[in-house]
């Protein structure tokens, strides 16, 4: 049982995190409300209703949630990667070392700030993309779970790239060269159901095919796979993050001499 | 009877690049000391100090801070330390009060016992006025100061300091001191590593010198600079000499007509050599050490590196 002063110490790293891409919302908060504006007006108004419908929705309507992941994944991933890293980098990641904070505050304490932009980001593309479609949510609890809980998992795998991290190039790279393509083939802009069943089989093994239609499901009612499987792909890849990310920060490595 | 503030016993670290650091080093700081780690570069001081507040993995050894083991509650240790390192390790981007909350939150104060808190060092530091400014944007010195404030925010019992006036000009360094010398009065232990071997004399009332990971000497101030075998004045005249002056019994020079070195061996007092210049009518206008006495004992200490 965490005590009083452990409370503390966590509250001062969410609120440390937020300040920062707060003081910094012209690089964090703006980008990807355009960019995904932008993927409403050519992918989903000009491309789309050209398209026809998916799945019984309008084409729109059907890459929203996707969208709305991307981003969620991408801004929860950047900020703790970035974050972590630059402290790091200044050496003021020794003022965390040095004081008497057990690892599990620091990592949960990092991610929360990575899921409070991941969530910010998420719900005002939510509220963005209603300037171009109108729905109503299919399961609100399913909705906020599946968003939170996938800013969970990759900002747990932004703490993780970034105590391997030597130089900012390194933490660049997984987004780049493995989330960007995991998040396009992950059903995004269109449902797996529409392979063969090799690609369908293969792109079963893409975790963030489970996360799109969960979410998907939540905000439309519409999903490629079974809903309770995907949420119990979730928590086990959260789990399984945490516990390495647990054993790393423990190990020190990346942190400690 | 209390614990030591560190007690150190069979302190080894290798690196993974092979080097090794410390060669099995034991220590022992009391509860209330000012005591002086020195060293000349690379001689494992830093990597003592980062194996104290964790910052560096040890490879064996046991380490305890006022009797607690870090091996077995490292957490409760760090709550009664507070570190300031060689280098600036601070977020430059952040206010200077908030790099010191901050620092208070880790350690667990709550807000209202934090602004208390930062207040008091902060003003006591000389910073209270820069409170809003861009911590990047201070100068060295006073980068120097906050590392000192933020270290103190959550009072720990054991202050350690790591070149705390590298870089501090002659008068900021001397406020440092009067600083650090309250600090100590009102009961905080503190471990300081300096390359102003004049700061250690000042300050310190114990001392180890480790040389390539090993503790080379470790005693007291005093019976350190009683080991010196001679020491040299430099005496600043009242008039100008036109011929060197006769003074039985000692070593001497004239360095100009105006400077005359003399070398006290072991057993000659000042008062010796102030009553040899009377009786030749030699006045003294001042006078100071050629060299820095703890200088001469460092260097006869350690090996040559270069």
């Amino acid at each position: 049982m965490y005590q009083v002063t452990e409370w503390i110490a966590l509250q001062t790293i969410v609120v440390k995190e937020v300040r920062r891409f707060m003081r910094i919302w012209v690089q964090t908060l703006i980008p990807p409300g355009i960019t995904m504006i932008l993927y409403f007006v050519v992918f989903g108004n000009l491309i789309g209703s050209r398209l026809g419908q998916m799945q019984g929705v309008s084409y729109i309507e059907y890459i929203v949630p996707g969208l709305v992941m991307m981003s969620v994944i991408t801004n929860a991933y950047s900020n703790v990667a970035s974050s972590f890293f630059s402290s790091k980098f200044q050496k003021c990641i020794e003022e965390l070392l040095v004081s008497p904070i057990p690892n599990s505050i620091i990592l949960l304490g990092y991610v929360l700030g990575g899921v409070f932009r991941g969530a910010l980001v998420g719900m005002t593309i939510m509220v963005l993309s209603l300037f171009f479609v109108q729905f109503t949510p299919n399961d609100l609890i399913m909705t906020f779970l599946v968003l939170f809980l996938t800013a969970s998992l990759f900002a747990m795998g932004g703490f993780i790239n970034a105590l391997f991290a030597k130089k900012f190039d390194d933490i660049s790279i997984v987004p780049t060269f493995i989330l960007a393509p995991l998040t396009y083939l992950g059903g995004v802009f269109y449902s797996i159901d529409l392979f063969d069943p090799f690609w369908r089989t293969l792109s079963l093994f893409n975790p963030i095919v489970y996360m799109v239609n969960a979410f998907r499901y939540g905000l439309l009612g519409i999903t490629d796979v079974n809903i309770g499987y995907a949420l119990a792909m979730i928590l086990i890849f959260n789990l399984l993050l945490f516990l390495s990310a647990m054993v790393l920060l423990h190990k020190g490595v990346g942190v400690k001499h | 009877m209390g614990y030591a503030a560190v007690k150190i016993n069979d302190l080894r670290k290798s690196y993974s690049c092979g080097v090794t650091a410390l060669q099995g080093i034991s220590l022992e700081v009391a509860e209330g000391d000012f005591f002086a780690l020195l060293g000349p570069n690379g001689a494992g001081k830093s990597t003592t100090i980062g194996i104290l507040c964790s910052l560096v993995a040890k490879t064996s050894g046991n380490v305890s801070i006022f009797g607690i083991d870090i091996d077995k509650n490292f957490n409760r240790a760090k709550q009664l330390l507070g570190v300031v390192p060689q280098e600036f390790n601070f977020n430059q981007f952040e206010k200077v009060i908030d790099v010191v909350m901050t620092q208070a939150g880790y350690y667990g104060l709550s807000r209202h016992q934090a602004q208390g808190k930062a207040e008091y060092y902060l003003k006591a530091l000389g910073l209270w006025e820069k409170r809003y400014t861009v911590s990047r944007s201070l100068s060295g010195g006073m980068k120097r100061r906050l590392m000192i404030a933020r270290a103190l925010v959550h009072e720990p019992r054991l202050l350690i300091l790591d070149e705390p006036t590298a870089g501090v000009d002659i008068e900021l360094r001397r406020s440092m001191w009067d600083f650090l010398t309250e600090l100590n009065a009102k009961g905080t232990t503190v471990i300081l590593t300096t390359h102003y071997l004049e700061e250690a004399e000042s300050l310190c009332r114990n001392v180890a010198i480790i040389d390539q990971g090993c503790i080379v000497e470790n005693t007291s101030m005093r019976a350190l600079l009683d080991q010196l075998d001679q020491q040299s004045f430099l005496f600043d005249l009242q008039e100008p000499l036109a011929v060197v002056p006769i003074l039985k019994d000692f070593s001497y020079q004239l360095v100009d007509p105006q400077t005359l070195e003399i070398n006290l061996g072991h057993g000659q007092s000042l008062n010796d050599v102030f009553e040899r210049l009377n009786q030749v009518n030699i006045r003294v206008r001042s006078m100071k050490n050629k060299s820095n006495r703890l200088e001469a004992l460092f260097i006869s200490r350690v090996q040559p590196t270069l």
